[in-house]
């Protein structure tokens, strides 16, 4: 909302500076996001009458002018501009002034005849003809008025007026007004508030015998008619042109720039139509009809709705209440006699009708955050008012107002101890009162009317409260900290995924972010089968676009895209992690999505191999403190390169997948080194990790250590080996780990070298004897897959 | 016997100043104290002498015999220090050669920042909650005072799933869910992911972070709201930090406010970082609205609360100097490396 400063001065008297009134109304609830003015572009142009015209000795187009500029001596000017004569008064930049776009003027010769300034066209001080009609658009401007010669152009123009633009938050329509800014600057600078109240024109005839009006739906609390015959449309006066300017509302002529001009001052939308074109002389606010039609002023054919609300005539709608008129409801050229429409329609209504419709237009966005329907009377006979004082035609007598169930004003118990218990504060009641009557509040006893224009805003306690502390200033009132004592601390799940988080740092990796959404692609990216459950995602019913429209069911795809962004920005290797949610959705469509936590580790370059990856996994999981799991060949992905994947099982339950990714894959991400992943499921990880640690004591007894040279067939699995040297190895197995793997002379083809190294300990310490028997037993249980010892 | 004696001593005191390595002086211990040695030679004899003289000459071979044992392991101590002398000079490296350094990943910048807010708010005694993103508009809106058909919605663009689940717009609605799992006293913190249809450029995103904070209890006041945030304020960004509040309104906080900081740059003066205003707005605010309360059966008579909302985007990028908030979803090695 832009409200020129001088428009509030007609309420209330106040000294500011643009600055100090911004700071002071928004400390006080009505933020200032910025003042202007139209003067600080233009410098030492000054009001000039042309005194003589000659022309110039060698140019056909150029004009040599005297101006006088209210000095002894007149000024030489050349022009171009072909519309001046002697006597007109001009606007002339002289030496050394500025136009807005820092345009700077000096003097000059123009063809050798000598140029002191400029005279300036309307665009050339940033102005149009909707501000100035009489002006021509491309000559020089001429002013029509009278003004002292000399005086800036900016004074006499009426440029250096500053206009101040505010946020109003939507429970305040009020302030998105004249009056009710200037309600809030009075109470805010502590100054009397003076209302002007309008008084109805007394007119020819009687508008009851003209017009009927029907209200056929409570969603039109009420509907005021007036009507003008004989209208004479011609621009505004200046002073309101300049007004609705300064507001950002274009002027267009005397009629529609009053239903402008009433809208700023009252907040209160208006409408003015031609009577001509009201079937039977009679209006019906009514229900619209299932596919009923109507060509709105756009030029739209639209089909309306039975919840939406028309005004309508006898045969056909005419506008969709409180949206957009009809394509016949306006005025013309043949205009004779129009009628003022002042109602009021309930917000919501006209929100959803404006919604489903697909225009937001200035009225509906008044309407739909709720207005005060008291205002409708004042707003018809102020636009009376104007009709009158413009001069724009003649009123016909009286007012059509059908306002079937007047509203009472809200009323509120006053409880200063409710209000100090709030905001912490020791205000005495007549502080209270004396802070609510400056706002328009009235207060008998304990009782506070709020004013009816805030009915929807202003409910209880707190809503006073609010209204208490902005007028005494927040930062006027104390700052405490709370009494009492409240434990906090992370909670074990909390504190389990830092520790897991913080592990993978410690391994090299980097943490990083990706949108929770994207697009099916990705899952044609990562090879997923048509009927792969993944592709079930949530969808968003109004995404912004294809790209941003599933919520992701794996974070795969988004670390592979780091990936494969770091590839093609020529990072020599990447590892990273994504601590990412993935949404599993419902069976049920109304219930919420399953939401799982994961850690998706994507890694590629010289450091990394699938053992790298599992090295990391591993690792994590002594983190979570848990063990006993099981790795588990995975051929049936096709995320993963089918021979370089596995599942990481604790019994029945999967806790992660990890693998070199598919080379099909990798290509779809146009990644040349082979990349490898790690897909792990931290909600399984917590629900499986391991207890407190309990001490086991440092042994007292020294190792017995043997290595064994083992060759097994190619596809026996070293995690089979293990659990056999394990198995046979029994209690005496301190640790046995692989520590060799051989191909190539001295083994079969189709053959491994495998060498492990068992740490056997016991209660006493191992004889060579024993020591031998556990290997033995070992050997044994080996040779039963057909592997033996090197020999 | 003693002349021989003597002449053991100085001879071997001779030997074992110069002897060149440990070699040579273990072959002079053998020589002069071995069981075959020189002086074990001498003492042989012993017992041709006579009572009187045994005492004496006795007392003197344990003297020559300490001597000698005194020499070698002064010589032996020599040697070993010239050797550790050698060592030492002979294996000094370029201590200024670059450093083999361990692999070690980072943060991602936003859950840098966010650990540090988590820590202060910890400290303050909230605890951390977390919940859904897809929620339900119940939740999201209607709880918070926000019906259907309430205008201040169209200020939060909405994605939804169907009519009645949305992607949350703001971490509140865990304000809702908190208060009906649990009763006063209530003192937490909801942080995550947020949405709302905004296109990407460089101030906007479709998803970021918001930090929600709920305190209800008997006795909450505006007072302590303004002091628990300006206690928060003054930590994250240091004690000389001022802030200010501004009346603003939400749906579910009454009376509301924005919390401006003095900016950290120029400290209120004035500058880019503040566009010349000397003050930055840092987080939304507000008490509780009644209705919220009564919402989830809290007695809005007994109980009062407030609420606070902060997004971690604009702290995380004002921290480190970032005007481009699509360099935290891009994941560019050589952004993450920087923080």
């Amino acid at each position: 909302m832009k409200m020129p400063l001088s428009w509030v001065q007609d309420y209330c008297t106040y000294t500011t500076t643009p600055h100090e009134y911004a700071e002071k109304m928004t400390m006080s609830g009505t933020k200032v996001e910025g003042y202007e003015c139209e003067a600080d572009e233009i410098d030492n142009v000054v009001i000039a009458r042309i005194e003589q015209i000659e022309k110039h000795p060698d140019s056909d187009h150029l004009v040599i002018c005297q101006v006088n500029i209210g000095k002894e001596e007149n000024i030489q000017i050349v022009t171009g501009a072909a519309n001046l004569k002697v006597g007109d008064v001009v606007p002339a930049a002289l030496h050394g002034s500025t136009l807005p776009g820092g345009v700077k003027i000096k003097k000059g010769k123009l063809r050798g005849v000598e140029s002191n300034g400029m005279l300036c066209s309307l665009g050339e001080l940033g102005l149009t003809t909707h501000d100035f009609p009489n002006a021509v658009e491309d000559g020089i401007m001429v002013l029509d008025e009278d003004v002292a010669l000399g005086t800036p152009a900016t004074v006499a123009l009426g440029l250096d007026d500053v206009s101040v633009e505010f946020e109003i938050t939507p429970n305040r329509p009020d302030c998105l007004s004249i009056r009710g800014l200037a309600r809030e600057s009075a109470a805010t600078y502590g100054v009397p508030f003076t209302d002007h109240v309008p008084q109805l024109p007394t007119g020819e005839g009687s508008i009851a015998d003209m017009l009927k009006v029907d209200i056929a739906d409570t969603v039109c609390s009420r509907y005021t008619a007036a009507m003008v015959k004989n209208v004479r449309v011609k621009p505004s006066p200046r002073w309101m042109r300049q007004r609705l300017r300064l507001c950002g509302v274009r002027p267009i002529n005397n009629i529609v720039d009053i239903t402008n001009y009433v809208m700023l001052e009252y907040g209160h939308p208006m409408h003015a139509f031609d009577s001509a074109y009201v079937n039977g002389n009679h209006i019906i606010v009514r229900k619209a009809t299932d596919g009923e039609q109507i060509v709105t002023l756009d030029g739209v054919e639209r089909t309306l709705t039975n919840d939406m609300l028309v005004i309508a005539d006898e045969k056909a709608p005419m506008a969709v209440a409180g949206v957009m008129g009809g394509e016949f409801s306006g005025i013309y050229d043949s205009t004779n006699t129009i009628i003022f429409e002042s109602a009021c329609f309930d917000g919501p209504s006209v929100r959803v009708t404006a919604k489903k419709l697909g225009m937001r237009t200035e009225a509906s966005a008044r309407f739909e955050k709720g207005l005060n329907p008291e205002n409708c009377l004042p707003a018809i006979k102020r636009a009376l008012e104007l009709v009158k004082e413009l001069d724009a035609g003649d009123v016909v007598g009286g007012i059509v107002d059908v306002y079937p169930a007047p509203r009472t004003p809200r009323q509120i118990e006053l409880r200063p101890d409710m209000i100090n218990k709030l905001l912490g504060t020791a205000f005495t009641k007549q502080q209270m009162i004396d802070t609510l009557l400056p706002l328009g509040f009235t207060v008998e006893g304990n009782t506070v009317t709020v004013p009816l224009e805030r009915y929807d805003d202003v409910e209880r306690d707190c809503d006073l409260a609010e209204e208490v502390a902005r007028m005494y200033g927040y930062n006027n009132m104390p700052s405490t900290i709370m009494k009492g004592v409240a434990t906090a601390r992370l909670y074990p799940r909390q504190i389990f995924g830092r520790k897991l988080v913080d592990a993978l740092i410690g391994y090299g990796l980097y943490e990083c972010e990706n949108f929770s959404f994207y697009s099916a692609k990705n899952f044609d990216a990562i090879n997923l089968p048509a009927d792969d459950t993944l592709r079930n995602a949530v969808v968003i019913s109004n995404p912004l676009g294809e790209d941003t429209s599933l919520m992701r069911t794996t974070a795969i795809p988004s670390v592979l895209g780091v990936i494969a962004r770091n590839f093609n920005a020529h990072a020599p290797e990447a590892a990273l992690f994504e601590n990412a949610t993935e949404y599993v959705p419902a069976a049920d469509a109304d219930a919420l999505p399953t939401e799982n936590e994961k850690i998706i580790i994507g890694a590629y370059g010289k450091d990394y191999d699938y053992l790298g990856v599992k090295g990391i996994v591993e690792k994590l999981l002594e983190t979570a403190g848990i063990t006993g799991y099981t790795v588990v060949r995975n051929t049936t992905g096709t995320i993963f390169h089918p021979g370089r994947c596995a599942d990481i099982m604790l019994g029945d339950v999967k806790l992660a997948t990890i693998g070199e990714i598919h080379p099909v894959v990798q290509a779809n991400y146009g990644v040349k080194p082979r990349i490898y992943a790690a897909d792990i499921s931290v909600d399984t990880l917590f629900e499986n990790r391991g207890a407190t640690k309990e001490y086991v004591p440092t042994p007292k007894h020294p190792a017995t250590t043997r290595d064994l040279a083992l060759v097994a067939a190619e596809e026996v699995a070293a995690a089979d080996i293990a659990s056999r040297i394990e198995k046979a190895a029994g209690k005496l197995l301190e640790a046995c780990s692989l520590f060799d793997v051989y191909r190539g002379a001295g083994v079969d083809e189709g053959k491994k070298s495998m060498a492990y190294n068992l740490v056997l300990r016991g209660d006493h310490t191992l004889t060579d004897e024993e020591a031998d028997n556990v290997v033995k037993k070992v050997l044994k249980s080996l040779a039963e897959i057909d592997v033996t010892l090197r020999s | 016997m003693k002349e021989a004696l003597q002449s053991i001593k100085s001879l071997a005191d001779e030997l074992v100043a110069n002897a060149a390595n440990e070699q040579v002086i273990e072959e002079l211990r053998v020589r002069f104290l071995g069981k075959k040695g020189e002086l074990t030679g001498i003492l042989k004899q012993m017992g041709s002498l006579t009572a009187e003289e045994r005492p004496v000459i006795g007392a003197l071979a344990n003297e020559v015999r300490n001597a000698i044992e005194e020499d070698i392991a002064t010589r032996k101590k020599q040697l070993a220090d010239e050797a550790l002398k050698i060592r030492l000079t002979a294996e000094s490296i370029d201590v200024t050669m670059p450093g083999v350094q361990p692999k070690q990943g980072k943060r991602h910048p936003f859950q840098q920042v966010l650990d540090e807010l988590k820590e202060i708010f910890l400290g303050m005694g909230f605890s951390i909650e977390t919940g859904p993103e897809v929620e339900l508009d119940h939740y999201n809106f209607e709880m918070l005072n926000m019906p259907k058909s309430h205008p201040a919605r169209d200020t939060q663009d909405t994605f939804y799933i169907t009519e009645n689940i949305l992607l949350r717009t703001q971490t509140s609605p865990m304000q809702i869910r908190t208060m009906e799992k649990q009763k006063p006293p209530i003192r937490i913190i909801c942080p995550g992911r947020v949405y709302r249809s905004d296109a990407v450029d460089a101030t906007h995103s479709p998803i970021f972070h918001q930090i929600e904070g709920l305190v209800v209890d008997t006795d909450i006041t505006f007072s302590d709201l303004k002091g628990t945030l300006e206690a928060f304020i003054k930590q994250l960004y240091g004690a000389e930090t001022r802030v200010r509040f501004r009346p603003h309104h939400f749906p579910y906080t009454e009376p509301s406010a924005e919390m401006d900081m003095s900016c950290f740059k120029c400290g209120g003066k004035g500058c880019s970082m503040c566009k010349g205003e000397g003050w930055i707005e840092i987080l939304g605010c507000g008490m509780v609205h009644p209705k919220v309360l009564e919402n989830c059966n809290i007695d809005s008579e007994v109980y009062s609360g407030y609420a606070f909302g902060i997004g971690l985007e604009r702290i995380a990028m004002m921290r480190y100097g970032i005007d481009d908030m699509r360099l935290f979803y891009e994941n560019d090695l050589r952004f993450l490396k920087q923080f």
